[in-house]
């Protein structure tokens, strides 16, 4: 998987995770995920389709995400709260939003669909050409996990972003 | 929450009414918080394009906050369907997906104006006195964070 597609990501998840939780954020530990994926939490997933293709997760712990959601709330959530889990997709949602809209000015054309909770503990095996990309943001309120699975759909498209 | 000066209706002083569109609850309730920030009433809400067709009717808002990604129809269609029935309708998108071609597309439409997310209360803030121009009024010598 390419750093290109990747780095608007990293960036947009940077900026909203700071933006939200009004505090800074750093990225920890990038690794390419060999195994299938492993759930750790409340976990959203974001599917692309179009010029680039794959599924982008946000998981976070069940403790992380009532912190998270409660500070985005401005206010004290119980764990069970619905609230919660739409709030992690509501993140989920901006951080895509925000890294398509980089990608789209560079070129790339795609459909970005909602938010769906990824309730199974364990996911498929990523294949070679749509390999995942883990890597974790450090915040105030604890440990945000992004794990992305991109792919070109077209070979054309390859080449214009290392051209462009 | 930052405090803003109130933004009313010219015509009659009233607060702003708002219909606030959007699939995501949290999405809703944060906007919902921005707007009474700014001395706005929710008149209603809807989580997709259809229902927020139906709510415009029933609730007959002064500005509609419009997310674009949504089930069963977009916000964008919505849009256009709303405009379409009532020219005079204040429609604002408010959508993460910021890239020119929805701007434009929204815009074409009959929006007037975009809004990405995460939104930022004091950009929302001067977008709906924008949008509200001639037909609302935000009290004086006070403007956001004031």
């Amino acid at each position: 998987m390419r750093m290109e597609l990747i780095q608007p990501f990293i960036n947009s998840a940077d900026a909203v995770l700071a933006q939200g939780l009004q505090g800074p954020t750093s990225v920890e530990n990038l690794s390419m995920e060999e195994e299938a994926y492993r759930r750790r939490g409340i976990a959203a997933e974001v599917c692309l389709t179009g010029d680039i293709e794959g599924r982008i997760i946000f998981d976070l712990a069940p403790e992380t995400a009532v912190k998270v959601a409660s500070c985005m709330a401005g206010t004290e959530l119980p764990q069970t709260d619905d609230l919660v889990r739409e709030t992690v997709f509501e993140l989920a949602n901006q951080i895509v939003g925000n890294a398509v809209t980089t990608l789209n000015d560079q070129g790339f054309h795609f459909r970005v669909h909602p938010p769906h909770l990824h309730t199974a503990d364990h996911g498929t095996k990523t294949s070679e050409d749509t390999e995942a990309l883990v890597m974790c943001f450090n915040t105030a309120t604890g440990t945000v996990f992004m794990n992305v699975a991109l792919r070109y759909h077209f070979s054309g498209v390859a080449e214009h972003a290392v051209a462009g | 929450m930052e405090q803003f000066a109130p933004v009313t209706r010219s015509e009659d002083g009233q607060p702003v009414r708002y219909l606030i569109v959007d699939d995501s609850v949290f999405a809703r309730k944060n906007l919902a918080r921005m707007v009474e920030s700014f001395g706005g009433q929710v008149a209603g809400e809807a989580g997709d394009g259809v229902t927020a067709i139906s709510e415009y009717d029933r609730v007959t808002p002064d500005i509609v906050l419009m997310d674009i990604t949504m089930p069963q129809m977009e916000g964008i269609e919505a849009a256009e369907k709303i405009v379409r029935e009532h020219p005079d309708a204040r429609i604002v998108m408010v959508s993460s997906v910021g890239y020119q071609e929805n701007i434009v597309a929204a815009l074409q439409r009959g929006a007037r104006h975009f809004v990405q997310k995460p939104v930022k209360p004091e950009v929302l803030y001067e977008v709906i006195k924008y949008v509200m121009r001639d037909d609302g009024a935000a009290a004086r010598g006070a403007g956001a964070g004031a």
